[in-house]
């Protein structure tokens, strides 16, 4: 790792002015994955903004039909909380599948999405349910947030503070992990919305990141059901293809997924 | 250059180091804790989990400045004197080693198990749950029986407290 130095944040003003005076500042939330990129000298940031334990940004609100995570709530406190459990058991079960153990008890919701890794998890959770994500300065619509690979809509120095979704009628993920990394290999997460819309999204599956599935949607939408996706065609094209599947096969994997996320979510 | 101080093991520290210091080298280069062990350097095989704050965490993915303030409990904090902690006591009479090089590591995580699931594991949850640490020797199979073996020694201990 290059020399870096490192500063703890007392509040997300804090952190915002701190990151401000640094030449190459980022923010460091977990350390999940920023850690790793420094070691291997990926990424040699002059100062590092620890956010994680920023009092203001730690912890979850259900009020009515929104559930709100903060931003450096971990993974482990997510899959843990009886509140989110109850309003929305796929995000829970989705945060629990998330690396293991001891990556659930540093990883964040905030980091997972700043990063927006092309095989995370969240971001098919984020997209599906139609969140927002709260940030420093705006609140930017799920739609909006994903850029491509590792990019977002987040401006330099802008911090995520919190993420709400609305509880949908139904929802559910399933993922096919990477038996190595436990990233997801394809990974689909299927809502039903109170007003009756269907979203589905897909990670690990497409060189652009995260995506909305429009085919398994418009299936969804007639017949919630894992039957109606049996004659769902998935385009292959924009799709990964690397020693660990072909793009025909993820293609395959986003179906397959798509009918066990319905099953799960009953 | 910073001060980190942070209790290790019951014992209050204070060490000056680069701020890209990981908790692993405060925790074997300054304090001389060589039990926690560096396997991969890349946050995959757990052979330098420790428990922070009552979490067990990779320290090779943690800076020791944002372990400042904490406690942590390495594999030397476990055994009360000359008297192992049930859980080390259990690998030792399940053969759940053998280099033993990632077995601190799969101790820390295995006490951390325990702690999350009481008396309510069985083998696939063990098996789950351990993923994060990596065995290339034994095949798992006597770690497993290990922790098995364990939890129920410490459900025991618990109700004689």
């Amino acid at each position: 790792m290059y020399e870096t130095n490192y500063h703890r944040a007392s509040s997300v003003a804090d952190a915002a002015a701190t990151f401000a005076k640094g030449t190459e500042s980022k923010f460091l939330a977990g350390g999940q994955t920023l850690l790793p990129v420094m070691k291997q000298r990926l990424a040699a940031p002059s100062d590092v903004i620890d956010l994680s334990r920023v009092q203001e940004m730690i912890g979850i609100e259900v009020s009515g039909d929104t559930v709100t995570i903060k931003a450096a709530t971990p993974h482990y406190d997510v899959a843990q909380s009886d509140a989110v459990r109850k309003a929305i058991p796929a995000l829970a079960n989705l945060a629990s599948m998330i690396g293991d153990p001891a990556v659930r008890y540093r990883g964040t919701i905030g980091g997972s999405l700043a990063n927006n890794d092309p095989a995370a998890d969240y971001p098919a959770a984020v997209l599906a349910l139609g969140a927002t994500v709260k940030t420093n300065k705006r609140s930017i619509a799920a739609d909006d947030f994903f850029k491509g690979l590792f990019s977002t809509a987040l401006e330099d120095g802008e911090i995520i503070t919190a993420v709400s979704f609305p509880v949908p009628a139904k929802a559910g993920y399933a993922k096919f992990p990477n038996p190595a990394s436990r990233f997801a290999l394809t990974g689909v997460f299927v809502a039903k919305t109170k007003a009756g819309d269907v979203r589905a999204a897909a990670t690990g599956a497409s060189q652009s990141g995260v995506m909305r599935v429009p085919a398994i949607e418009g299936a969804l939408k007639t017949n919630w059901s894992a039957a109606a996706l049996d004659s769902v065609k998935i385009p292959s094209n924009g799709l990964l293809a690397d020693i660990h599947g072909s793009a025909d096969y993820r293609a395959n994997l986003i179906k397959v997924m798509g009918q066990r996320a319905v099953t799960a979510a009953g | 250059m910073s001060t980190v101080k942070l209790t290790v093991n019951g014992r209050a520290v204070s060490v000056d180091v680069e701020d890209r210091t990981l908790l692993v080298h405060v925790l074997r280069e300054n304090l001389n804790l060589t039990g926690t062990h560096v396997g991969c350097d890349t946050s995959q095989c757990g052979a330098c989990v420790v428990h922070v704050d009552g979490r067990a965490v990779k320290s090779c993915t943690m800076l020791a400045g944002q372990a400042a303030g904490s406690n942590v409990t390495t594999i030397e904090g476990l055994a009360k004197g000359d008297e192992l902690h049930p859980m080390q006591a259990a690998f030792r009479d399940n053969h759940g080693l053998q280099c033993g090089y990632c077995t601190p590591g799969m101790i820390m995580s295995a006490v951390d198990i325990v702690h999350r699931h009481g008396g309510n594991l069985d083998e696939e949850t063990v098996r789950h749950e351990l993923e994060g640490n990596i065995c290339r020797c034994t095949g798992y199979h006597n770690i497993v029986k290990a922790v098995l073996d364990a939890a129920g020694r410490m459900k025991v201990a618990q109700a004689a407290e």
